[in-house]
């Protein structure tokens, strides 16, 4: 089960490496982006999109809000 | 969308997924450092200043807000626990009342507060029509960041617009 995180954890897992993804849209992610994110918007999210990522290592998904 | 991806995730096989479930707006709204080509979001919480609002304490003496008070420009106090969760106001109109009286006896509870991710230009609009110089932000939690005054904002929305024409 996906594991939620808070600010504070979200900033330990970025010290520590994790892949970080944000969901939305392209120019979205253009716009502003967390430092060292990839874009993979929703509607792409497949196994060709993820095959980049690591898949034994912490992933971070995020997107604009809890809304 | 960010639980739909972390479950989709998931179901693609891997084994490590976290939902970092407030967002981009609440990274924004921490002043945290954000790459991109802009124009930035200007958010609340990026000029949230601790120093521009005066806080006392639960069990705090009317007495010491007072004297306090009479230091500062500010016209009210906000009331915290033990965690800087705001729990009230106080403000310098309204304090009456014996000097050894606990502020929490007289004070406003829930005063009205913004999350650091509330947008900035929309604040600030709101503001001048209501005519208020500065307001309070707290964490999703609650937590006391500070206040935000009008010419604070007003500096963050011209460095943004910059960026945006630089």
């Amino acid at each position: 089960m996906p594991k939620e995180v808070g600010l504070d954890e979200m900033c330990i897992l970025v010290d520590e490496g994790a892949q970080l993804v944000e969901v939305l849209p392209p120019r979205e992610y253009e716009e502003e982006h967390l430092p060292g994110a990839i874009n993979i918007p929703l509607k792409t999210l497949d196994r060709r999109s993820t095959a980049r990522l690591g898949k034994d290592r912490p992933v971070v998904v995020y997107c604009w809000d809890y809304l | 969308m960010s639980p739909r991806a972390a479950w989709q995730l998931e179901a693609m096989g891997f084994s490590d997924v976290y939902d970092f479930v407030d967002g981009k707006v609440e990274w924004m709204g921490h002043g945290l450092p954000l790459e991109g080509k802009g124009p930035h979001f200007a958010v609340a919480g990026e000029v949230a200043d601790r120093d521009a609002v005066l806080a006392c304490r639960l069990g705090d003496q009317l007495s010491d807000v007072a004297r306090h008070l009479d230091t500062v420009p500010h016209d009210y106090c906000v009331v915290l626990n033990g965690d800087d969760i705001v729990l009230g106001r106080m403000r310098r109109k309204n304090i009456q009342g014996s000097a050894g009286t606990a502020v929490e006896e007289i004070m406003e509870p829930g005063p009205t507060t913004v999350r650091p991710s509330e947008p900035a230009e929309g604040l600030l609009e709101r503001m001048r029509k209501r005519n208020v110089p500065a307001v309070i932000v707290t964490t999703s939690k609650g937590r006391l960041m500070g206040a935000a005054t009008q010419e604070a904002l007003e500096r963050l929305l011209h460095r943004a617009s910059k960026s945006t024409s630089s």
